[in-house]
């Protein structure tokens, strides 16, 4: 069975970021860029799927510029058995991504695919679902839990206060939560066999882009906190005030 | 000149690190606390392919070169150098001597079982009266009907007593001729009748590696149990040392790097005379003493490891590596627990233990003293 996992390369959380000089990207420089950390128990999940049935291929692919490379590099090295690199330089909306990967998975033929629930840079949380629009497959988003029974599939999502069991069939776009499994470590064996595994590139489908960047902003500053004293006189004032003006208790 | 790590290099530095903080940094402090060795943590460092990782496929190894081995090094020595230790003794001077100088044999035998960590194996060189001297080795074994008949005793051995420690490979006197001592390199198993090992506790630092006392009582090995050829134990001893001082090195820049971190961290949050204590240039000086020691520190071993991944001489360049980084890395955590201030020295903080583990690097694999004989030798002393 043939699995596809569909990867994007974000800005390391822990980075601290910079606006660029236009005011509507970031600045690359000397950001660290890590594998979309939901994409990580996408990539466990397909190597576990393939695992569980004794046979199959997991294809990583990303769309987007040539040091998207580097995160496919990562699939490869935890395991992950070929990658596919769809290229454009330039940004894309969410639409224009899920086409070019509409577009590959049609083409590779493959029936199972599995996203991050969100990328953790622009937090659109909406190409895996698109990707099962335009294809016509069934999708469940925010996966706890996945299994495969012939072409059954029985899924947990997370949702407010608990769990939903659903169930749906192939062909589908599964979108990992954190909680689905525990990624496994790129061991050093993977990351050398990775060496020889191939990284077919090519342009990403022409799509066009229906929402444009116009303007990044920093999120204002925080406002100071308040001290209301420091003994226990003040606690009536502290209740009052997360009461009345916090609204929290 | 190209500076950058190879892809490669970049994924090892990744997964170590990730390990490094996810597994070993949440049971560290405890097993620091109990002087435990964790054969759990043993167990994963197999599992990532870290032992004998710069050997090739057909024996175990992962055929890496020797600077991504000192990058895992110094990526678990910047969380903690008990593990950094066990990993560095183990690949440098366990599978080492039997990878560079053991028959096909003995390399078939070994080397597969030590790479995937189910064993570690240990080097067999101070004695109690033999440190920076290691001419007064007293261990004797003598070759009678086939057979090296040991007896002697040797101590400070990391990873000689733990319950998965397969064997060692010891120095010894295995012939003495017009008062010349002559070196070779046994083989001993430790199940062979006539060893015995105890671990060694007590210790200041490196509390959660494996340190043994090894004895031989009339121990009883076949001939075949020589390494590399008979009387060329000073050379083996002395190769065996240029490659571990790489690795001693790359826990002092990853000790060094692991305290600095800290360091930097705890001043943007340390606030006295109402500002973060990093504002005060006092404090900003030091660390920007602390990253450029380190900047320096890190590019003289890489470059170290340069030299030996392309096969040209790399002794001197191994003392020099493995003088500056444990003299740096004391120099470092001794700051980093100053700015620590009060707190530094309270075993809830980190940087308590790494000024403790810090100590040991300008002691083991040839004291700073012995560094400095060894580079002014190169230089024709």
């Amino acid at each position: 069975m043939k699995i596809i996992v569909c990867v994007s390369h974000v800005p390391d959380t822990a980075t601290k970021i910079n606006l660029g000089a236009d005011g509507k990207s970031i600045d690359n420089n000397g950001v660290t860029f890590v594998v979309n950390p939901y994409d990580e128990y996408a990539i466990e999940e397909a190597l576990k799927t393939k695992e569980s049935l004794g046979e199959g291929e997991v294809i990583a692919i990303s769309v987007g510029p040539e040091v998207n490379k580097e995160t496919i590099k990562k699939a490869l090295a935890m395991g992950v058995d070929r990658g596919i690199l769809l290229k454009d330089e330039n940004p894309r909306d969410s639409l224009a991504v899920a086409k070019a990967l509409a577009d590959e998975i049609k083409q590779e033929g493959a029936e199972l695919v599995f996203f991050g629930k969100q990328s953790v840079d622009y937090d659109n949380s909406v190409v895996g679902q698109m990707t099962a629009e335009l294809l016509g497959f069934n999708s469940v988003s925010v996966v706890v839990d996945f299994k495969l029974d012939g072409t059954n599939i029985v899924a947990e999502r997370e949702i407010e206060g608990g769990r939903e069991v659903v169930e749906t069939s192939l062909p589908a776009i599964i979108t990992a939560q954190k909680g689905l499994n525990e990624p496994r470590y790129a061991s050093l064996k993977g990351i050398m066999a990775a060496k020889k595994k191939p990284i077919d590139e090519k342009p990403a489908a022409e799509a066009k882009s229906y929402v444009e960047v116009v303007e990044m902003k920093r999120p204002a500053p925080k406002a100071a906190g308040k001290i209301v004293g420091s003994d226990a006189s003040a606690v009536p004032e502290l209740v009052r005030l997360l009461r009345e003006e916090a609204k929290v208790i | 000149m190209d500076f950058s790590l190879t892809e490669e290099q970049e994924l090892i530095k990744n997964t170590v690190r990730e390990f490094a903080e996810k597994d070993v940094q949440p049971v560290i402090k405890q097993l620091d606390e109990d002087e435990e060795f964790s054969l759990p943590l043993v167990r994963k460092l197999g599992e990532l392919g870290l032992f004998g990782m710069f050997l090739p496929e057909r024996y175990g190894g992962q055929g890496t070169d020797i600077l991504s081995y000192i990058i895992a090094v110094e990526e678990l020595a910047r969380v903690d150098s008990s593990i950094a230790a066990t990993l560095a003794a183990h690949n440098s001077l366990g599978i080492g001597p039997i990878y560079y100088y053991g028959t096909e044999q003995q390399k078939n035998k070994y080397l597969p079982k030590l790479c995937t960590g189910e064993a570690l194996w240990s080097f067999g060189l101070t004695e109690p009266d033999a440190g920076s001297d290691s001419r007064g080795t007293k261990t004797k074994g003598l070759l009678e009907n086939g057979k090296w008949h040991i007896n002697g005793s040797k101590i400070f051995i990391t990873n000689g007593a733990s319950s998965i420690s397969l064997g060692s490979t010891v120095q010894l006197v295995s012939d003495i001729k017009n008062n010349e001592k002559e070196y070779s390199t046994i083989i001993v198993e430790n199940d062979t009748p006539g060893f015995s090992s105890k671990e060694m506790h007590g210790k200041m630092m490196w509390r959660a590696s494996n340190t043994a006392e090894l004895y031989f009582d009339n121990c009883i090995v076949p001939e075949e149990n020589l390494l590399g050829e008979r009387g060329d134990g000073s050379r083996i001893m002395l190769s065996t040392l240029d490659n571990g001082r790489l690795s001693i090195a790359a826990i002092g820049l990853g000790l060094a790097q692991g305290a600095f971190e800290m360091a930097l961290k705890y001043s943007q949050e340390r606030k006295q005379f109402d500002r973060p204590i990093s504002k005060f240039q006092a404090i900003a000086f030091k660390l920007a003493d602390m990253a450029t020691k380190i900047e320096a520190a890190r590019n003289m071993l890489y470059k170290a490891c340069w030299l030996k991944d392309t096969n040209q001489p790399f002794a001197k360049e191994a003392a020099m590596s493995k003088l500056y980084c444990s003299e740096i890395a004391k120099e470092v955590a001794d700051e980093a627990v100053q700015i620590h201030g009060g707190y530094g020295l309270m075993k809830e903080y980190d940087v308590e233990r790494f000024y403790r583990d810090q100590r040991l690097l300008q002691i083991g694999e040839g004291t700073s003293e012995i560094q400095r004989i060894v580079i002014s030798r190169h230089l024709g002393l």
